[in-house]
């Protein structure tokens, strides 16, 4: 299974993951050109990683995909799912109880701007192959690997 | 006249060889050499032919045979006159001729036999080869209108502008016999029209006649001129002989571990030999890196006792051996063989870089 | 403004439609040009800070921004240009000597560009290197003059030892200190996938590289600031820096600023420090010194790596490298005067040395003049660019290539050329942590090799066109080369015709 990894070593914090992470969800993918100009210009981003930054350390987190997903089990209307390892959010279930917000350990999953839950599903709906954080890390602080059996 | 070398041309040329080398030392005569390199006359375009014999004077067999062309007299009595102050001159002629429509402007074409005058070669602190080699490239680079273009014991380089096969009816070779005989038909790519320039291209008892054009003739020239050769035709044959001497006569290498220089093995063949092998070939690759010859080639190497037929690595040029009982035929074309002795005993094809080599058999050896 | 003002020579221009006020430029530059204005909601840049490195171009994911020259001009003058104008106003206000970096940038001859290579036609096939073999292994070290055999008639091995390269090219000599770990670490691990070597330059080698030892040239220079016995037998060779390209006739200077944690351990001296490399080295003032040191090196090496010789390349080149050949040296390094640096007083860099192709030239025809040519290789640098100018470089004589702008570039500079402020924002030139960072050496040995084997099929192709199957065949070939736009004196040093003769 496929993770998102993230090295603090190679982090510069520069933040290039958060908007290509509100990119990717931004309905824009498949529209062309695709510019991300065009579709985050004036807008507030809200991605689904975010970088966290205390004096020389920075890291960007995101959903890890657990394997025994606490989120999932606290989900009151069964809008969480794991599916394929990923854990997947059906906007249409959620209820905005925030319980899942509250019992992930991670803070990996936060209230959209239309007030449904969002989270990292790593760009399975909209590239099907390398999650857009990564593919824009300039210092391949953010990987996409392998990690060998149904990790976490 | 537009020679080789001058102003600094490089001709390239396209070309036929053939060579036959009797095991057993027997004397043949130059008619079938001059049959076989005829066959092959759409090889060459007339600007050049060449012969070279092996044993042809054995009642002189301990001196060394110049033969030389000089454009006039005043070059010739320079020659002569620095030939007098180096050489015992025990014997000198014209080089007999026969008038054939299709060669002209022959230069005047003198044989001496020689050897270097014991004074001066004691002061000299060479040995005979050395000093002899020294004596030939200073003719040659030095006076002008004169060019020794034949220094062995016992050999002779015949050559001039025109078809092989009418320069061999010119210096009358069916007259002399040898143990050994390589020609050359030449297609150089321009045209100059010198004698000098054909081929066989010898020094001392070494002459090459070589089909082809090496890309790494620079590299060569430049390398070998370090060791006293001057390159003054800059043709790839003149090289090549250098090469061959330099690393033989000079460095002590025998006519295999030659060959192992200028047709090294790949490095990927050098890695997988044994240990010893491996270490043996690096070593003479590396040593003598800038003597690696590139770009296609087929070379006839005459020498005393022996010829060694080489192709570069790729086999970029056509050469196919034959044998009979004793005798070894070794052409650019099959039937260039077949057309003296039609029925062989054996017949291939040498690889690329892959050195064949004969020398007289044992007894032969032993009574020489 | 006062007298000493200069109008900043490069603009940052954004592009007001496309920025997002992401603030990646703001985060990215060292330099603290570019400031997100929290009231008027925009991003703003004070181009007087920025050094065109060309950071917040490259990451800026919306392409809102680029650099542009200034349209700012003195009143033309052919003679006082607008950098020499400054350069006066600069001088006039600090009293200092200008310091720059990198190579010399001034509009001199580039003879890399007015030669050409040959190929073969009908007469010669040309080879394909995709179906022949097409060799570019290279030896780097002194060969034998003459063949010995045991009593048993076996050639005996006295071949002198050897570097074996997989291809002709080695990254030059840039210390720890002058570059950044991450640096030294793409290096070095790039230089042992590809089978070649590097340079640790004058500031001894970290000890995580000492694994990367059998890929690594140890550098000596006049400041022997890291030099111990397990440092110089770490290595596979030894180079003793006599001059360096950018810098001819001086020595270097690393701040005391640079002169931190590991840096002042590596280099053995007190953190804080300045490290000086004196002009000369004072134990050679003479070319019988250089002999006693490069006999030194070996016989503290127990005579098992080759000793390499660095110098720049200066009016007299051939006759110094003649003498160096006969100092012991297995391989003499050539730097010319387009060389990088790190730091450099402009006028030097901008004034000093010869053009590394006629110094190449010079020197390799002096060494075949004296038959010694085989006596020791030849590796060459300073502004080595590209495949082309490697295989002109090896047709005009050399054994090998040295570069190292172009594996910086590779790294990610972009050459601004502000390396002496160490505040390099590709991670490259700087010792700062937060900056260092940025050169993933993952990506950056990657890189790295990227180049070198791109060069490599390059020169394949060219040599296969030539019909060329082995580099060696090559080396010193220089009838492959001819010569455009080359008056006859030029031609007469580079030893190659014109084209059309």
């Amino acid at each position: 299974m496929k993770r998102i990894i993230v090295n603090e070593k190679w982090c510069l914090g520069c933040r290039l993951c958060e908007y290509n992470c509100a990119f990717a969800n931004s309905g824009s993918i498949g529209t062309t050109p695709l510019d991300m100009a065009k579709a985050l210009k004036d807008i507030v981003i809200n991605p689904r990683i975010k970088i966290e930054e205390k004096d020389d350390i920075c890291f960007a987190v995101s959903c890890r995909h657990c394997k025994e997903p606490l989120c999932v089990k606290s989900c009151i209307t069964g809008a969480l799912t794991r599916v394929d390892g990923v854990i997947r959010i059906n906007k249409e279930k959620c209820v905005e109880c925030h319980t899942c917000v509250l019992v992930c350990p991670y803070g990996a999953i936060m209230p959209s701007d239309e007030g449904v839950m969002q989270k990292c599903e790593l760009c399975v709906q909209n590239t099907g192959g390398e999650p857009f954080c990564v593919k824009g890390c300039p210092n391949k602080a953010i990987e996409f690997k392998e990690l060998g059996g149904d990790s976490v | 006249m537009l020679r080789e070398g001058t102003n600094g041309y490089r001709i390239p040329a396209g070309c036929a060889i053939s060579g036959i080398f009797s095991k057993e030392g027997k004397r043949i005569s130059g008619e079938n050499i001059i049959k076989s390199i005829g066959l092959m006359h759409e090889r060459s375009n007339g600007l050049g032919g060449g012969f070279a014999g092996y044993g042809i004077y054995p009642e002189y067999k301990d001196l060394y045979a110049f033969h030389i062309f000089y454009d006039n007299f005043k070059a010739k009595d320079e020659c002569e006159h620095f030939l007098d102050r180096h050489f015992d001159i025990v014997n000198l002629s014209k080089i007999p001729t026969k008038k054939i429509q299709s060669i002209t402007n022959e230069p005047l074409i003198w044989r001496y036999f020689v050897k270097p005058l014991p004074t001066k070669l004691a002061d000299s602190q060479l040995d005979e080869d050395e000093f002899t080699a020294r004596s030939v490239i200073k003719v040659n680079v030095k006076i002008e209108g004169a060019y020794i273009f034949s220094s062995g014991k016992n050999m002779g380089v015949f050559k001039a502008v025109g078809y092989p096969e009418d320069v061999g009816e010119f210096y009358k070779l069916d007259q002399y016999e040898g143990y050994c005989w390589t020609a050359h038909g030449r297609y150089p790519t321009n045209t100059p029209g010198w004698w000098g320039g054909a081929h066989p291209f010898a020094l001392l008892g070494l002459s090459i006649v070589h089909n082809g054009e090496i890309s790494s003739y620079d590299a060569n020239r430049r390398f070998i001129e370090m060791f006293g050769y001057n390159c003054t035709l800059l043709t790839d044959t003149e090289v090549i002989t250098y090469i061959i001497d330099y690393l033989c006569r000079k460095q002590g290498l025998t006519i295999k571990e030659a060959a192992e220089v200028i047709a090294a093995p790949f490095w990927k063949t050098i890695d997988k030999k044994d240990e010893k092998d491996r270490e043996r070939l690096t070593y003479l690759r590396n040593t003598f890196a800038s003597l690696l010859i590139t770009g296609p080639f087929s070379i006839l190497v005459g020498f005393d006792g022996g010829i060694m037929a080489l192709n570069d690595r790729l086999k970029l040029r056509s050469m196919v051996v034959g044998e009979k009982d004793d005798t070894v035929y070794i052409a650019s074309e099959e039937s260039a063989i077949r057309l003296i002795e039609p029925n062989l005993d054996r017949v291939f094809a040498p690889k690329g870089g892959e050195p064949v080599i004969y020398t007289f058999n044992e007894r032969i050896n032993s009574e020489r | 403004m006062s007298i000493d003002f200069i109008y900043p020579e490069y603009e940052i221009a954004r592009n007001k439609d496309r920025c997002i006020n992401c603030r990646v430029c703001e985060k990215q530059c060292a330099n603290e040009v570019h400031k997100y204005h929290a009231d008027l909601k925009m991003m703003q840049a004070d181009d007087l800070k920025c050094v065109n490195c060309q950071r917040c171009v490259s990451l800026c994911p919306t392409r809102a921004l680029k650099i542009v020259k200034t349209d700012n001009t003195y009143k033309e003058n052919a003679h006082w240009k607008g950098r020499t104008m400054s350069e006066i106003y600069l001088q006039a206000g600090s009293g200092g000597v200008l310091l720059s970096s990198m190579g010399n940038p001034v509009d001199y001859p580039i003879y890399w560009d007015k030669i050409l290579i040959n190929a073969s036609q009908v007469t010669n096939p040309s080879i394909d290197p995709l179906r022949e073999p097409m060799e570019t292994r290279t030896f780097l070290g002194q060969r034998p003059n003459k063949i010995e055999r045991d009593k048993d008639g076996n050639i005996v091995n006295n071949m002198a030892p050897q570097l074996e390269l997989s291809t002709p090219i080695m990254f030059s000599a840039m210390s720890y200190g002058s570059i950044s770990y991450n640096a030294h670490e793409s290096l070095a691990r790039a230089a042992t996938e590809l089978g070649i070597y590097y340079n640790t330059g004058e500031g001894g080698l970290h000890e995580d590289f000492y694994k990367y030892g059998a890929n690594t040239i140890v550098q000596v220079a006049s400041g022997r600031f890291g030099v111990h016995k397990d440092y110089l037998n770490a290595g596979a060779a030894v180079e003793i820096k006599m001059g360096q390209g950018a810098k001819p006739g001086i020595g270097g200077h690393l701040p005391g600023a640079k002169i931190v944690g590991d840096v002042s351990r590596t280099r053995m001296i007190p953190e804080g420090s300045d490290a000086i490399s004196p002009a000369p080295h004072h134990d050679i003032y003479s070319i019988e010194d250089l002999h006693q040191l490069v006999m030194s090196l070996k016989e503290a090496t127990n005579y098992t790596k080759p000793v390499i010789v660095k110098i720049a390349a200066v009016h007299n080149v051939a006759a110094i490298a003649s003498g160096i050949a006969r100092s012991g040296a297995d391989i003499i390094s050539l730097d010319g005067f387009r060389g990088g640096t790190g730091a450099a007083p402009t006028r030097i860099r901008d004034n000093v040395g010869i053009p590394i192709e006629l110094a190449l030239a010079s020197v390799d025809k002096r060494l075949r003049d004296e038959g010694i040519r085989n006596n020791v290789s030849l590796v060459v640098g300073g502004s080595v660019r590209s495949s082309a100018d490697v295989v002109k470089a090896i047709a005009l004589g050399a054994d090998a290539v040295y570069v190292a702008t172009s594996a910086l570039l590779a790294l990610g500079c972009h050459l601004c050329r502000s390396c002496h402020g160490g505040k390099c924002n590709w991670g490259i030139a700087t010792q700062r942590a937060d900056l260092v960072k940025r050169l993933n050496p993952e990506i950056g040995y990657k890189r790295l090799v990227n180049l070198v084997e791109a060069w490599t099929h390059e020169i394949k192709e060219m040599m296969g066109g030539m019909g060329i199957n082995s580099i060696e065949a090559l080396k010193g070939n220089r009838l492959m080369l001819r010569g455009v736009g080359l008056n006859e004196k030029e031609l007469e040093i580079l030893g190659i015709y014109h084209a059309g003769q």
